[in-house]
């Protein structure tokens, strides 16, 4: 029994002493990042090893604000992903709630074409959306070009779909005997059950928002109309720029959604698994 | 159950119009555009125009070549890594999970901007501290961005980095679905832990690897970010240059809408045609 218990010891040294160094190096970066951001431009240019957080924050944070209108770019990219997470939370769970709960012709049809649009590059629609959005419809450098385009998507709505349909029958059976409507069922009764699903649709639609960047450096490419991953974008490989001022940007998108990933990381990890578990 | 088209079509029907105005319709176009020459006006029918280019362009080639490269060697390193990183954060003897968790996926929620910028100052050259680590144990510096391999060899450890938790969270979540009576019953079979993975958790993972597989391939497919940002577009002198550089470099920069939806279909051509090979692949034996 001890030789059994000891031999499960040293397989849990032996994980643990292979894991951690590659735990080190993955969280190396992010270290970095904030190192970064805090040290003098001259000191992320010399030649020592520095590891340590100086203390230098709000200065880069002001040469970036100098560089560009970072503080405008985030209000732009918050305003833009809760507006587009609330509309694209509403469309793919309605489109769920459908596929889920209604016999109707053309599902079979629908369900394919969704999946279909899985394994279909991103690139293939980007060109004539971009020439639509830009020059049909002027609606370059707006809100809206950022929103509306991206709010198809369809791994949520096969994530919606499944949630509801693993709702039993007679909780909106009950319902409709009292003869409430369907869109009263599902605003009142079916979206407060699925909570937890909307909340890691949510996360993961905000994310996808907040760090969207080829759609955003494409339509919205006038200063002022930026996102801020655009804005921060338009800076890297400039000659004459403040790379702690980049890094403390850098650090301005990636912080509040590393406290965002601690605080939620069940629904986030749920978000992401839900794509391929039935 | 009886049919309820209207009702049924009533909650599909936003998603719908916007799928029609913004997918469906633009596949369309995609296909008509690359058919067109675009950088005269009005646009005129010109069926080989594009096409003919693409096959003689030797950007375009080189584009290719490097995608395929990247995608012959990042996506099955990135999902071995994933996979070994999943079988552990499984392992019950792993104490302070949450904070490994934390480590290994922690990178899918940072930007690909603000994850461009850092690796750009740690692959400085001599400024950066991989060099100076390297250095310090007597190694010699790398010139991560003037020389071709070292470029695509840091590109592929930054989606790496950014990718490899992402694709281990669906793996875990997928290991965590398998019951555990089969595991206890291969225990009690004395079955070792190596065989277990081989012949119980592998085949019962299969097709969320497929998943994996899949998903990966087809945003490598598209890498745009990572060239464009790190690299400084596409460099050196196109040696990081992907499809997705090419088509963002015609479309946008050069403003030739027909070649670059040549570009766009070829990769969605590509992606389709290694799709279905993954599928063929790992079909369940009938």
């Amino acid at each position: 029994m001890s030789s059994l218990s000891s031999a499960r010891l040293g397989r849990s040294i032996a994980l643990h002493l292979f894991l951690t160094p590659l735990a080190l190096i993955w969280l190396f970066p992010l270290w970095m990042m904030v190192v970064f951001s805090t040290m003098p431009d001259n000191g992320i240019f010399s030649p020592g090893i520095e590891l340590l957080p100086h203390g230098n924050f709000l200065d880069n944070f002001n040469n970036l604000q100098r560089d560009t209108d970072f503080v405008g770019a985030i209000g732009i990219s918050v305003s833009v992903a809760v507006t587009y997470t609330f509309l694209s939370v509403m469309l793919t769970s309605m489109a769920g709630w459908a596929l889920a709960r209604y016999r109707f012709v053309g599902k079979g049809l629908v369900v394919a074409i969704i999946l279909g649009t899985i394994t279909l590059p991103y690139a293939v629609v980007l060109i004539p959306q971009f020439i639509m959005v830009a020059r049909d419809f002027k609606l370059a450098n707006t809100w809206v070009a950022l929103i509306v385009p991206p709010l198809f998507n369809s791994l949520g709505v096969l994530f919606m779909r499944q949630s509801f349909s693993m709702m039993p029958d007679d909780l909106f059976d009950a319902a409709r005997v009292e003869g409430v409507k369907e869109w009263r069922i599902f605003l009142f009764v079916a979206l407060p059950l699925a909570r937890p699903m909307l909340a890691a649709l949510a996360i993961i639609l905000f994310l996808a928002s907040w760090n969207n960047y080829l759609w955003p450096l494409l339509i919205n490419s006038q200063p002022g109309s930026m996102t801020a991953p655009v804005a921060l974008g338009t800076l890297i490989g400039l000659t004459k720029v403040s790379w702690g001022g980049i890094m403390a940007g850098a650090v301005m998108l990636t912080v509040p959604m590393l406290v965002v990933f601690v605080l939620l990381q069940r629904h986030f990890i749920a978000g992401i698994a839900a794509g391929a578990i039935k | 159950m009886r049919y309820q088209n209207a009702t049924a079509y009533r909650f599909l029907a936003p998603y719908l119009l916007i799928f029609a105005i913004f997918w469906v319709w633009p596949i369309i176009d995609s296909f008509m555009i690359s058919f067109q020459a675009t950088r005269t006006v009005p646009w005129r029918f010109a069926p080989t125009f594009n096409w003919g280019r693409l096959i003689g362009d030797p950007a375009f080639f080189n584009a290719l070549k490097n995608t395929l490269l990247i995608l012959v060697i990042q996506v099955p390193v990135m999902i071995t890594l994933a996979l070994v990183m999943a079988v552990l954060l499984n392992s019950p003897l792993l104490k302070a999970r949450g904070l490994y968790r934390f480590a290994f996926f922690a990178p899918v929620v940072v930007g690909e901007v603000a994850y461009s910028a850092v690796f750009r100052l740690m692959f400085n050259l001599n400024f950066g501290i991989i060099n100076k680590l390297l250095n310090s144990v007597g190694l010699p510096s790398v010139d991560w961005f003037s020389n071709v391999t070292p470029a695509m060899a840091l590109i592929m450890i930054a989606v790496t980095w950014r990718w490899a938790g992402y694709n281990a969270i669906i793996l875990l979540a997928g290991m965590q679905s398998i019951p555990e009576d089969v595991y206890e019953a291969a225990t009690l079979d004395r079955v070792s832990k190596l065989k277990q993975f081989f012949f119980i958790t592998l085949p019962l993972l299969k097709p969320v690897i497929v998943f994996c597989l899949v998903l990966s391939i087809i945003g490598t497919m598209q890498l745009f970010t990572e060239p464009f940002l790190i690299t400084e577009r596409g460099g050196p002198g196109g040696g990081t240059e992907t499809l997705g550089l090419l088509l963002y470099r015609q479309g946008f920069r050069s403003l030739n809408f027909g070649y670059a939806s040549a570009v766009a279909y070829t990769m969605a051509g590509l992606a389709i045609a290694i799709t279905l090979v993954q599928l063929w692949l790992t079909r369940e034996p009938k």
